[in-house]
């Protein structure tokens, strides 16, 4: 028998415009965990969609244990015993947990009807073995991103996969849920299974991976061995191919009047839940203040009252000395307020509109765009996302005329990005700006966001990531069920003292 | 929005893969199939399949007709003539689907728009220009039925689906109240008709005599253009595409999404209205009290979907469409079961369900075009 689990050798694939792998090649021995790096748009997604079936290659070939085989569609690859987690879950909202795991292998009892018992047996089974909590019957629509998740995990388990595909497993979950994952993925290769991991964070990699395949461009670049030695500044570098700096240089804060004030504000979640409980805080112009917290603390629900998704219950928000509480959206917007909102696909981004058309979607129908009688300039829409492009770096098949929908998922990010900074606001709210970007777009899109408040613009960013927040905060506000814990300057405090006012203690000392 | 962009690389595109790449070549193809297994079936059926083709050639150039000793255009009228409705349905079809609605009820907007039309050409007396007083209302009532949906739809998440199934029925049957009701009775024993309608409020024919042809198809014209106008040029149109995309989106970007949902479906109605108007006023030109469904509306959801919701596309689609029930009357005298068309027309919408598998061949030429640079560079 083959040493190798997987081979795909010279795998070119190409789309309108660009070459998303370019001769490619990734050598995945049995039983290892082997990471795949390289940045937004580099052709990672791509060469796992040709390995599960979902492309066809143009050239090459895969072998699969030694074999050579044809990969035509996913069921083939299911075959072969091969699963893949996408980078965007693939769940029915409606169905049950088992539902999914089972969906296009429906066991059916001697009648031939739909029969889930046995199912959900054996889910639970796996999902004990494995350390994949997850009630079989709970619905999709109501259990975390963590656990639907594990879900997917678990309907390649179903399926009996040897191989594991994770693409971007971490970019949608907590630093608990990642460190949850890292023990799931050491379980599965204790259990003998073989794993291919996409992620852009070079610390899961160390954690984790045996080797790691790196990617530039559409080329492969390098295979390396991961051993305690190897350094993440050169993984980095290979990646990207110039050093890249991880932590960002920045002048000292200089907060001038305040440009946000919110004011004991209460918000229900779309159930009618009171997510946020009697909110109160301040953003300065020229500071940036960063919301530390667990995931459903109520970041949501405030960043959904703050830009106008849904209303408060109680309270003011006041943006540069104007009541906004009760404005419109568009109002907001044009009174100085802008958004990189948390989830992209569904807030962000229109994906069957233009990348042009992305980067005016918030002021097409101003007088910069639009004429008089309410004709779009379309050359000035135009000219305005080929030069945010260029200055962003954003890589797409056919530039501005590139739908958004076509992006890799990093390169969307940026798109976002470039039209929320591009509209230069007064008061910027920021959900996760660097989830699912690669090292050097993250150390882009930070040092932007510094430039923007040294440009005198008050940002509140909301991560989950600890060691975001602590990086590029001037003030950090713990948040805890829906209220604030406490707020400190940066480097006050410590990443475990933030963690335990996450955790829900209150501050002793009053804010500020 | 696809032209003028500085990044734009098309050099290195073969016409071909251009006419791949295109939605509106594939329709094209989508028809052609259509067309060919229509004759598939003619043939099976014993009968010479040249025939239809030669229906379908009449219904756009005309024919000699030996009686008269003369060339006849009337099939390329009646072709014309049937493209009015059709085309203006698919535009209320296309406009909301751009908008991410599914509009049934194009039927129903036709409907009460060709209402309205009857009301004010057969119960206020005859004036100069009443024709185009009647089209105006006939757009209104349109805008208003559809309106009506986007609301609903808009406000209180009510399915357009199923509204606007309900609004043709009910359309339906306020055209028979009100027409046998309130509107001046025709001649005693012709229940099936009101009083005549005013002269002054049919349209005038135009270019083809023998046809009904009239001045509705200018109409239909302008109707295409202002559909491409606000579509694709205007701000409107702008926050209309993005709504019919993602919602969420647009409306987190600022954009009024129940705003757009309801002012589209009022612009849909009133193509869909206008149509309503032309075929009283242009073709029927009679108080015709409505006794079913007069089916354009529902065949503008085939020419929507064969023109991809795009009006250049949608325009085509109408005159094809508007061709085949030309050819439908033209094949009686050719001895060819007239039913071939309903089922070329049923064909072509189910080939078009199936275009996704025209992307393989693109994929295939992908392939050839990378071989081809391989071997080159080996070459050098
Ligand atoms: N379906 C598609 N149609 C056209 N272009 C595509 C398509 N899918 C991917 N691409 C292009 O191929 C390139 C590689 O994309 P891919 O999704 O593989 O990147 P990635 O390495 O996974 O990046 P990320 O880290 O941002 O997810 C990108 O430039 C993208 O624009
Ligand atoms: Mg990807």
């Amino acid at each position: 028998m083959s040493e190798y689990a997987i081979e795909m050798l010279g795998i070119t694939k190409t789309f309108p415009g660009i070459i998303a792998n370019d001769n490619v090649n990734l050598v995945v021995k049995k039983n290892e965990v082997h990471a795949i790096l390289g940045e937004n748009g580099a052709g990672k997604s791509t060469l796992m969609s040709v390995l599960f079936g979902a492309y066809s290659p143009d050239s090459g070939k895969i072998l699969i244990n030694g074999k050579e085989v044809k990969i035509t569609n996913p069921n083939v690859a299911t075959d072969l015993g091969i699963g893949m987690v996408h980078q965007h879950f693939k769940l029915v909202h409606n169905y049950t947990v088992t539902e999914n795991i089972v969906l296009g292998r429906e066991p059916r009892n001697k009648f031939g009807i739909l029969s889930l018992d046995e199912a959900e047996k054996k889910v639970q089974m796996l999902s004990e073995k494995y350390g994949l909590q997850v009630d079989p019957k709970a619905k999709i629509e109501d259990i975390t991103v963590g656990q639907q998740q594990r879900v997917e995990i678990l309907k390649t388990l179903y399926s009996d996969s040897d191989i594991i595909i994770l693409d971007e497993p971490s970019a949608v979950l907590t630093p608990q849920e990642i460190d949850e994952l890292m023990d799931i993925i050491r379980l599965l290769q204790k259990e003998g299974k073989t794993i291919v991991l996409i992620t852009h964070k070079l610390k899961e990699i160390k954690a984790v991976a045996n080797r790691c395949t790196i990617l530039r461009r559409g080329k492969y670049i390098d295979c390396v061995d991961i051993t305690p030695e190897t350094s993440e500044q050169e993984l980095a570098t290979m990646m990207v191919g110039r050093p890249v700096k991880f932590d960002i240089e920045k002048k000292p804060c200089n907060p001038g009047e305040k440009l946000l004030e919110i004011k004991s504000i209460s918000v229900n979640d779309s159930v009618g839940v009171e997510k946020v409980h009697d909110l109160s805080l301040d953003v300065c112009a020229g500071e940036i203040v960063g919301i530390a917290g667990v995931d459903g603390n109520g970041q949501t629900e405030l960043l959904y009252a703050l830009s106008g998704l849904s209303p408060v219950t109680k309270g003011q928000i006041i943006m540069n000395g104007k009541d906004i509480t009760n404005m419109k959206i568009r109002e907001r917007n044009e009174a100085g307020l802008g958004h990189i909102p948390e989830d992209r696909h569904k807030h962000g981004l229109v994906g069957g509109l233009s990348v042009a058309e992305n980067t005016v979607l918030k002021d097409f129908y101003t007088l910069k765009y639009s004429g008089k009688l309410g004709v779009l300039m379309t050359d000035r829409i135009f000219a305005n996302s080929d030069k945010l492009i260029e200055e962003f770096d954003i890589r797409s098949g056919q530039g501005s005329i590139t739908p958004a929908g076509a992006l890799s998922g990093g390169n969307q990010q940026k798109v976002i990005v470039a039209r929320e900074i591009s509209l230069s606001p007064n008061v910027l709210l920021v959900a996760q700006p660097t989830r699912g970007l690669d090292v050097g777009a993250i150390e882009y899109i930070r040092k932007r966001l510094v430039a923007e408040r040294d440009k005198g613009r008050a940002i509140l960013l909301v991560s989950f990531e600890l060691d975001e927040i602590m990086n590029l905060c001037d003030r950090i506000a713990a948040i805890s069920k829906g209220s604030i814990a406490g707020v400190f300057k940066a480097g006050e405090k410590t990443a475990s003292e933030i963690g335990l006012m996450m955790a829900g203690e209150k501050s002793k000392e009053a804010s500020k | 929005m696809t032209k003028s962009s500085k990044s734009t690389n098309k050099t290195d595109q073969v016409w071909i893969d251009r006419l791949l790449a295109s939605e509106g070549a594939t329709s094209v193809l989508v028809v052609i199939l259509g067309i060919l297994s229509g004759t598939l079936i003619v043939a099976l059926l014993g009968k010479n399949p040249s025939s239809l083709f030669k229906a379908i050639w009449q219904a756009f150039v005309g024919y000699y007709n030996k009686g008269k000793g003369a060339w006849s255009v009337g099939p390329l009228g009646d072709t014309l003539t049937y493209a009015i409705p059709y085309v203006l349905c698919g535009l209320s079809m296309g406009f909301a689907n751009r908008v991410g609605l599914f509009n049934i009820g194009a039927e129903g907007q036709y409907t009460v728009g060709m209402l309205a039309a009857h009301a004010f050409a057969v119960c206020i007396p005859a004036f100069p220009g009443q024709w185009l007083f009647c089209m105006v209302v006939a757009v209104l009532a349109g805008a208003i039925w559809g309106g009506i949906v986007g609301i609903l739809k808009a406000k209180f998440k009510i399915s357009e689906v199923v509204a606007t199934i309900m609004l043709n029925y009910i359309a339906l049957y306020i055209y028979r109240l009100v027409a046998l009701y309130l509107f001046p009775a025709g001649l005693t024993n012709r229940t099936y008709r009101t009083a005549d309608l005013a002269s002054t409020s049919i349209l005038k024919g135009v270019f083809i005599s023998e046809s009904n042809l009239n001045i509705g198809f200018f109409f239909m014209i302008l109707a295409v253009f202002v559909y491409w106008f606000i579509m694709e040029k205007t701000k409107l149109g702008f926050s209309f595409r993005a709504t019919g995309f993602n919602k969420d989106a647009a409306r987190c970007s600022g954009i009024n999404d129940t705003q757009a949902i309801s002012l589209s479906m009022a612009i849909a109605g009133a193509f869909a209205g206008l149509a309503g108007a032309c075929v009283l006023l242009g073709s029927l030109k009679f108080g015709r009290i409505m006794q079913g469904q007069d089916n354009y509306g529902f065949m503008g959801i085939a020419v929507a979907l064969v023109g991809n919701s795009k009006a250049p596309g949608i325009f085509l689609a109408g005159i094809l469409f508007g061709a085949l029930r030309s050819a439908y009357s033209l094949m009686q005298f050719m001895n060819i079961p007239r039913e071939v068309v309903n089922i070329i027309e049923g064909l072509i919408v189910i080939f078009i369900a199936l275009r996704a598998g025209l992307g393989k061949v693109q994929e295939y030429r992908a392939k050839q075009k990378i071989k081809k640079a391989r071997e080159q560079e080996a070459a050098k």
